[in-house]
């Protein structure tokens, strides 16, 4: 074995590049509490207070702080960049200084000016021509290939928030290889999969080899890169401090290159403790110096920035990086997957205060040992900071070295991607449905000219048909135009540092979207249950509801209408399955509108469950404000009746509560009367 | 099956018994605390009439959430409707559901003795009695609920001699159920029983205003300001150097 992997468990991971393989032979289960944990360095506050006073003179400054408008970001395009050189023990910035957004015009030139334009920069002009003459986008490719339905179906917002003029994001490069393994032998392997690819040089065969050279010269410009911080990520790590920093680099690649909608970072903890557990044990480091390059490694992540505008930020409720590192779960042979490494990440709420990114994801099982469990509940009432997702769930269809993506999009690192696909909008699909094809808000024909519902009182029968010829176009339109985004995202804004971090044949999984299934499922309730008027304009649209009488509402436990919603998840699911998707992606759709329920609701006309036009979708699966009456237990079993198999790219539930409400403080609460007699 | 009559449902009671709870609030109540915060729980026939079936039926839908916890009846006074109560908790008790009733006591009647059969019945469905003393003096208490405390200081004993696990809840209010002397005495009268496994301080809260304004009544309370925290829990040590002395003095202090 190499020198830098002394003292590991050898396995296959040696001889092929197999991060699992290594993580299972070598990870030590972690059952104590958080006794170990320490504070933070001076160094940790001071740089931590410096980031603080960037950030308050960011706001100040009105959203941005700096922006690049002259330096096309790249891996090796910029000098290296510090807070303060003397204290960071893990360096790295996207451009020269830390607060600076970086130039990414390969998504789209215009977005790129847009961005910079909102926030008073001006793109030098040099770089809009190059982009706009010389060099395609994936934007302007997208739009040369888009006919006029699709077009219609963009500016309706019946499909939305398309990732057709920025990156898509959603893929996670497995950056522990840049530990693991070093730069050098991850481009060997790179060219022996070049040279195993087909003989016959199909189409499928040409994008693949140019792709993998893509691949390697990233890897080379990653090393480039990591030397100009004076660091040599050529070979292994030889300590922690190494590994989260090659790590970090492979990650920082990535942003440099990508200003996705999501750039998650995978799976690192427990990995990263291996390393840990080695240098605590030869006592090459102590506790306090792992702890702090933890906090360091995180607050770097926390400072990673794109050039965005106003839409975006509106569409995504702030300016979210969506930096989702998953943490714990249970391993396949049955072992828990929580490490000392696993506490130190989330401890970093405590060293550095609250906040949304990372998004620290804990991949719940019921299997968790219990002292993790608790810590978990403590940090999450310290720091509301903390996303759980169901590992039981699913481990069972990504094994145990999956990870999120974004908020809910789960893939198996470096083996598994996905082409980010939006949304549809079921609930304007519905009054497309019933005013055959004609949009509630413009008046223009957008869907196809079906005949409109004829009656006054909606029959469920004749809707439910109706819908299902309506929703079988919208699956249409919506399918292909994700096939001409992603067509062009690979042959304009390839991910190259990415997928280098993959193996070569990686299962792309083409992910699809739903939005305000509540909405329709309350809808269609409504119609089935109570007595529903159609209310039309002069024009005869349709454009508001007279509801008389009650009907079960999504929500409450009630199968009436929660079958309603299992329903229309799997026909659209059934629908989406039955077309062509680019690169035989695998079908997925998700039901995940965290933030841009809000945006979707505004561009939406009243709908037949009561609620008016323009007033806000539930965000994801959630059942609509107010109407779930039965508590939350009643709420959340609604929810988990959605079939998983038909939502596999995931279904998210936004819970809010207050602490009172989730039981009684220790002070007020004596619990066992005898015991605090006793003291 | 009697049907009962109920308010709502709370499937994610987090606050009344142990572990989490899937909580019934049973419609009608006769008392009139002045700081009553279900108002709408008053009127004896309104509500939703349902089976107790289909209670049971909700609850096992879930039962994987109530791992800890079981099913709370509160209201309203459940008591009012002992027939439903009886079968509700026959059927919990067949599967296995932990049962805990929330009362005020008021319907303890020991002279009664069709009531004290069906009492004594419901007793053995029953794993935890919570009862809320609002005042330990009889005169403050009438004035306080509109009703005498007797009956219910004699159901404290009761439930003693059966030996059914007790909670024992006092709402604090400032000015009204804070002062220390009463305080101290509820400690003293509750400290000989054995059944007595906790105690539970609740802060006075406002959040009952709404509803009384949603149903057109006028809030008897409507000067008083919450309790805070911190007086709370001073409050909560009174009571409790009120059980301490008295077991003390009757030679029970471990």
């Amino acid at each position: 074995m190499r020198p830098e992997w002394t003292d590991f468990v050898g396995g296959k991971w040696v001889n092929e590049i197999n991060v699992r393989d290594f993580i299972q032979k070598n990870y030590t289960p972690y059952d104590g509490d958080d006794s170990f944990l320490v504070g933070p360095t001076q160094n940790t506050t001071d740089l931590w207070d410096q980031v603080l006073d960037l950030m308050k003179q960011e706001r100040e400054a009105g959203g941005v702080l700096d922006m690049d408008t002259k330096v096309v970001s790249t891996i090796t395009s910029h000098g290296p960049g510090y807070l303060n050189k003397d204290k960071e023990t893990i360096v790295g910035f996207q451009t020269d200084k830390p607060f600076k957004r970086s130039l990414q015009p390969y998504g789209g030139i215009r977005m790129a000016e847009k961005a910079c334009a909102d926030n008073g920069y001006t793109v030098d002009p040099e770089i809009s021509e190059f982009f706009t003459t010389h060099r395609k986008t994936h934007n302007a490719g997208v739009f040369d290939a888009y006919n006029q339905e699709m077009r219609a179906c963009r500016s309706s917002h019946v499909v939305t928030g398309l990732p057709d003029a920025y990156g898509r994001g959603r893929i996670i490069g497995d950056y522990r290889r840049v530990a693991l393994y070093g730069i050098d032998r991850l481009i060997e392997d790179k060219l022996e999969q070049k040279d195993s690819t087909g003989r016959v040089m199909t189409d499928d065969v040409i994008r693949l080899r140019e792709e993998i050279s893509e691949q390697i010269i990233a890897l080379k410009m990653m090393k480039q890169m990591a030397a100009s911080y004076g660091c040599d990520i050529s070979k292994p790590a030889t300590n922690v401090q190494e590994a989260i920093q090659a790590t970090y680099f492979g990650y920082l690649a990535a942003v440099k290159e990508q200003n996705g909608a999501a750039m998650s970072l995978g799976r690192t903890s427990t990995f990263l403790d291996i390393y840990a557990e080695r240098d605590l044990k030869n006592g090459t480091f102590t506790e306090e110096q792992i702890q702090e390059f933890i906090d360091h490694f995180i607050m770097k992540l926390r400072l990673v920035k794109f050039a965005r505008t106003p839409e975006y930020n509106a569409l995504f409720s702030g300016d979210p990086v969506w930096v989702t590192e998953s943490l714990a779960g249970v391993g396949i042979d049955g072992r828990h997957l929580v490490t000392k490494t696993s506490f130190r990440y989330l401890h970093t709420l405590s060293n550095l205060g609250p906040s949304p990114e990372p998004n620290l994801t804990v991949l719940w099982s019921t299997k968790l040992p219990d002292n993790f469990k608790r810590f978990c509940a403590k940090m999450s009432i310290l720091s509301s900071s903390i996303q759980y997702e169901n590992d039981d769930l699913m481990r069972v269809t990504h094994g145990d070295d999956y990870a999120i993506a974004c908020c809910v999009s789960s893939m198996r690192v470096g083996k598994e991607m996905q082409f980010f696909g939006a949304r549809a909008n079921l609930a304007k699909c519905l009054l497309y449905a019933l005013n055959g094809g004609i949009d509630e808000k413009t008046k223009k024909q957008v869907g196809p000219k079906y005949r409109p519902y004829a009656g006054d009182v909606l029959d469920y029968d004749t809707v439910w048909s109706m819908y299902v010829d309506m929703m079988e176009w919208l699956a249409d339109v919506y399918v292909n135009t994700l096939n001409i985004i992603h067509y062009m995202h690979d042959k304009y804004c390839y991910e190259r540092a990415q997928m280098a971090l993959h193996d070569r044949d990686v299962k792309r999984y083409f992910a699809t979207g739903i939005a305000g299934l509540s909405v329709v499922a309350d809808s269609l309730s409504a119609i089935k249950y109570a007595e529903v008027k159609a209310i039309r304009d002069e024009d005869g649209i349709i454009y508001d509801f007279e509801i008389n009488g009650e009907f079960p509402k999504y929500g409450n436990d009630d199968d009436r209408v929660d079958e309603i919603a299992n329903k229309l998840v799997s026909t659209f699911m059934t629908m989406i399955r039955r077309h062509h998707t680019y690169r035989n992606g695998v079908p997925t759709t998700s039901i995940l509108t965290i933030t841009s329920n809000v945006v979707y609701g505004k561009a939406t006309g009243s709908t037949p469950d009561g609620r008016k036009a323009g007033q806000p979708f539930a965000p994801g699966a959630n059942p609509m404000h107010g109407r779930d009456q039965k508590g939350a237990t009643a709420s959340l079993a609604s929810v988990a009746k959605l079939p998983f198999n038909d939502a596999q790219d995931g279904i998210s539930n936004t819970f809010t509560i207050i602490p009172g409400a989730l039981g009684k403080e220790d002070q007020i609460f004596s619990g066992d009367i005898e015991i605090d007699l006793s003291k | 099956m009697t049907k009962g009559r109920i308010h709502s449902i709370e499937s994610f009671g987090t606050v009344d018994g142990p572990g989490l709870r899937f909580v019934v609030f049973t419609q009608g109540c006769p008392m009139r605390c002045a700081y009553c915060h279900n108002p709408d729980t008053w009127a004896m026939n309104a509500g939703e009439l349902m089976d107790p079936a289909d209670i049971i039926e909700q609850y096992e839908r879930n039962r994987s959430f109530y791992r800890n916890g079981g099913i709370t009846v509160t209201g309203g006074e459940p008591l009012v409707q002992i027939d439903f109560l009886i079968e509700l908790f026959t059927l919990a008790k067949a599967h296995d559901i932990h049962t805990c009733i929330d009362t005020s006591g008021i319907m303890y009647h020991p002279e009664n003795k069709t009531f004290m059969d069906k009492l004594d019945k419901l007793m053995t469905l029953t794993d935890l009695v919570m009862l809320d003393i609002k005042h330990i003096d009889p005169a403050k208490h009438l004035e306080l609920t509109k009703q005498p405390n007797s009956g219910i200081l004699a159901f404290v004993q009761y439930l003693s001699d059966k030996n059914i696990p007790m909670w024992i809840r006092h709402v604090v209010v400032p000015g009204i159920t804070d002062d220390e002397k009463y305080l101290y005495q509820l400690g003293q009268f509750i400290a000989p029983f054995k059944n007595l496994k906790v105690l539970d301080i609740l802060p006075y809260h406002t959040l009952g205003t709404v509803k009384y304004e949603k149903l057109g009544m006028e809030y008897p309370l409507k000067d008083v300001p919450a309790m805070d925290k911190a007086t709370a829990i001073e409050l909560k040590k009174i009571v409790i150097k009120g059980i301490k002395d008295k077991r003390t003095e009757l030679g029970i202090l471990q």
